[in-house]
């Protein structure tokens, strides 16, 4: 974090340097939305785009760039956190419970129509 | 009786008190979002079809700028604060306030639209996500926009008794506010691209 009033005036620059990469960022994503990727690919893109725009509003806006030690390490275990909540839906397709293997199959091998 | 370490950093996190609790409270925001960001997959993952396309883009682009915009007027805020300007500091706030504002008549814009074409929350799944994260993020707006209100006015008193203090609360109030178009630079691809 800038204290001094010299380097802040010197950090008023990068602030408009990130404000017209964020705008141009902006309409990238837009742009690249108009393009019908297939779905995989306009996630990926329209997310990657979207990491970077985040990253520099976290890291200059934010003043993440230069900040305490603390602080990385509470966001650090934000993060893993963050990361384990976003697996909590694929944890929900292995689950299986209630919904056994004869369930499943007892259609076929009664010679019952599946609906 | 004094609050300590609201100005000078305490010795062992080397941080005043009060940013240290609102990443403390950001990180406990990260979570909120991301159990709806998880919902959101998970949804859309056990959805035969996505709809496309019913949102609209230049309203979502728009309000995209706007919040950019505002968190630039935030951190000029600040650093006109820094810089000694106190004229300015009040000019880039209030730009911030009404920039928020502007987001939000748009947002009522956009969601009486869809209400009266019959797609409220209760639609399907896609509005129902939809509401329940623009809504809880609009919330956000409002909320950073009381406090922001509090610093154009009463909250003034403050810069002449404790300057530094001061400063340090419109620091933490930038914080939270870019904190708050960072989710928005999420949410616009989410739901009104994808």
């Amino acid at each position: 974090m800038h204290s001094d009033p010299a380097e802040v005036r010197k950090s008023v620059r990068s602030y408009i340097t990130v404000f017209v990469a964020l705008m141009v960022f902006t309409i990238i994503t837009v742009a690249a939305s108009r393009f019908h990727f297939a779905v995989p690919v306009a996630i990926t893109i329209a997310l990657i785009i979207a990491t970077m725009k985040g990253s520099m509003v976290a890291g200059v806006f934010m003043h993440l760039s230069h900040e305490k030690k603390l602080i990385y390490g509470a966001l650090l275990l934000t993060v893993v956190f963050f990361i384990v909540l976003l697996f909590v839906p694929i944890l929900t397709q292995l689950d299986h419970i209630g919904t056994s293997q004869e369930q499943v199959a007892a259609p076929h091998e009664q010679g019952g129509v599946p609906h | 009786m004094n609050i300590p370490y609201t100005v000078e950093a305490r010795p062992d996190t080397g941080l005043h008190n009060g940013k240290f609790g609102v990443w403390l409270f950001l990180a406990s925001e990260v979570m909120l979002f991301g159990a709806l960001f998880s919902s959101y997959i998970l949804l859309r993952v056990g959805a035969p079809e996505w709809p496309h396309g019913l949102l609209s883009v230049a309203l979502g682009t728009v309000n995209t700028i706007i919040l950019i915009s505002s968190s630039v007027t935030m951190v000029m805020a600040w650093a006109s604060l820094k810089m000694n300007d106190f004229g300015k500091h009040r000019l880039y706030l209030s730009a911030t306030f009404v920039l928020a504002a502007i987001f939000l008549v748009n947002k009522y814009f956009e969601y009486k639209e869809h209400l009266h074409a019959g797609e409220g929350p209760w639609k399907d799944t896609f509005f129902a996500i939809y509401y329940t994260l623009t809504g809880l993020h609009g919330l956000h707006i409002l909320g950073g926009m009381v406090v922001m209100a509090y610093f154009l006015g009463p909250g003034t008193r403050l810069w002449k008794t404790n300057p530094e203090q001061f400063t340090n609360r419109i620091e933490i109030t930038g914080l939270y506010w870019h904190f708050v178009d960072l989710v928005w630079i999420f949410l616009f691809p989410v739901l009104y691209l994808l």
